[in-house]
């Protein structure tokens, strides 16, 4: 399983890639993995606030409804068109090209609330027993 | 299902893990849901074949010759009229006409092979075994026996050279017994996924090596194991019920649109008079298919208005690979809103959304 190290985790299986006060988000090679084919990404759009840890979108596989959380508070800056389109980027790439949105923050300082690789390696070896 | 009880396991659940599939409870079992990815093994029975493990379905075997006037009591569809190697698909009805559970029935040489899905296997068993006529004789084999399907357009010619039997010359919907790759067979041209295929019945000792060899032999057509995931989106398309879903207690065979397989003619049989009073009345819910316009998937349990009136509920929904990824979904809605062409709308996560009803199955095989 994939786990960049310069990225930060939640327990929900997002990640953040930190950009002074701007931050790009996806889901995990874990989480892609888990749910299989992803076929339709409902996110909230452009200008639409975020509040951190509370549901932002969903993401759908096959056969399955999974909620988006927002791993940071702030606004809406990007919404991944291309993802919308074709939401088998997510699988493909899921840290790369299947980002799904960019979200300008409203408050940096909740990034400690957030997991390094490590810890949230040790998430996903609990989930898997 | 309760959840004290341990899961099953059938006698190929170590061959699945082995394979890396994602396992997950199913009436009562630990089951694959997938192994490659839903999308793949959709597009291997659609095209090639693919292979799934049905050992949790329920197999009961009675034998006496009451049997096909006992069933044809039970049952909606005519049994006494099947003629040795001939299977029907059936439903098991209530008092109230509705749906105790979707079978296939198969007369064998000397005996009638019930299977029943893994959901209702012990509710059925129970049933069945309190109404048993003297005379006839009925036994639960499920524990000691597999089965395997072989599903898409090359599985005849996968599975030709691995027997003597002349597969070509049983019919759909039909069953013959033999040998397969050394395992004695209840071989049956049926199946779940709107395909070509078969359904092999063998014991449970002899499953793990039919599926190796038919995994060895079956890579020269591109046979793929396929799981529980992939076959209902199969059903879906092949417009095929799943009970619990288009069917159940309280659903008939008739709102199911199942009426070609509801002999009302047979004089006697279990909820006989609740649906001679529903056909006469004609003003039931009933299941439709919808093709949705827009991405969102229409989902289980989301409702469905006809402009400000709620006219229903989903029942099942998926996209289809089979018409490019295009939402499809069945509901159970007001007889007043089932016609085809009806412009309805499912309500996903607060939007409406736009579908249109469309006649059933999604997707037909060319022949």
């Amino acid at each position: 399983m994939d786990l960049p190290a310069g990225l930060l985790y939640t327990k929900e299986h997002e990640w953040v890639k930190l950009d002074g006060t701007s931050a790009t988000v996806g889901i995990t090679d874990y989480a892609q993995s888990s749910l299989g084919d992803i076929v339709y990404v409902e996110m909230p759009k452009a200008g639409a606030v975020v509040e951190q840890f509370k549901q932002m979108g969903v993401i759908e596989s096959v056969k399955a409804v999974s909620d988006i959380f927002a791993p940071l508070s702030g606004t809406i800056a990007a919404v991944n068109a291309d993802v919308e389109n074709d939401p088998a980027k997510v699988n493909g790439d899921p840290y790369g090209t299947g980002w799904l949105v960019k979200i300008t923050l409203s408050d940096a300082s909740q990034s400690k609330n957030l997991l390094d690789a490590a810890a949230y390696q040790k998430v996903v070896d609990a989930a898997d027993h | 299902m309760t959840t004290t009880k341990a899961l099953a396991r059938t006698p190929l659940s170590a061959v699945h893990e082995g394979l890396g599939a994602k396992m997950s409870p199913f009436g009562g079992f630990l089951m694959p849901i997938q192994y490659a990815g839903i999308l793949d093994e959709h597009r291997a029975v659609r095209s090639a074949a693919g292979m799934f493990d049905l050992s949790h379905m329920g197999q009961f075997v009675a034998t006496g010759e009451g049997v096909p006037e006992w069933l044809d009591r039970l049952t909606v569809n005519a049994v006494g009229t099947m003629k040795p190697g001939q299977a029907r698909y059936n439903i098991f009805t209530n008092e109230r006409g509705g749906a105790m559970d979707d079978a296939i029935i198969y007369r064998l040489d000397g005996r009638w092979l019930v299977v029943v899905n893994a959901a209702n296997s012990e509710k059925m068993w129970r049933w069945l075994s309190s109404q048993v006529p003297a005379g006839v004789t009925l036994t639960d084999r499920t524990p000691q026996s597999a089965l395997i399907a072989i599903q898409g357009p090359r599985s005849l010619e996968l599975l030709q050279p691995l027997t003597d039997v002349g597969l070509a010359n049983i019919k759909y919907y039909h069953a013959t017994e033999g040998v397969v790759a050394g395992a004695h067979a209840e071989i049956a041209r049926t199946g779940y996924t709107g395909e070509d295929g078969f359904e092999l019945f063998v014991s449970a000792d002899a499953a793990q090596e039919l599926w190796q060899t038919l995994t060895r032999e079956g890579a020269r057509v591109g046979l793929r194991p396929a799981g529980l995931g992939a076959r209902d989106v199969l059903r879906l398309e092949a417009g095929m019920p799943l009970y619990g879903h288009e069917l159940e207690e309280d659903i008939t065979p008739l709102q199911a649109g199942l009426d070609i397989f509801v002999k009302l003619e047979k004089p006697a049989f279990v909820g006989r008079d609740a649906l001679v009073r529903q056909r006469t009345q004609n003003d039931f819910d009933r299941i439709v298919g919808l093709v949705m316009d827009g991405r969102a998937p229409a989902r289980a349990g989301y409702a469905v208005w006809r402009g400000q009136e709620r006219v229903g509920e989903i029942r099942s929904g998926s996209p289809a690979p089979a018409l490019g990824g295009k939402n499809i979904a069945t509901a159970l809605v007001r007889a007043d809103a089932s016609a085809i062409g009806t412009t309805l709308d499912v309500e996903i996560r607060g939007q409406r959304h736009r579908g249109a009803v469309v006649p059933l199955p999604f997707y037909k095989r060319a022949r």
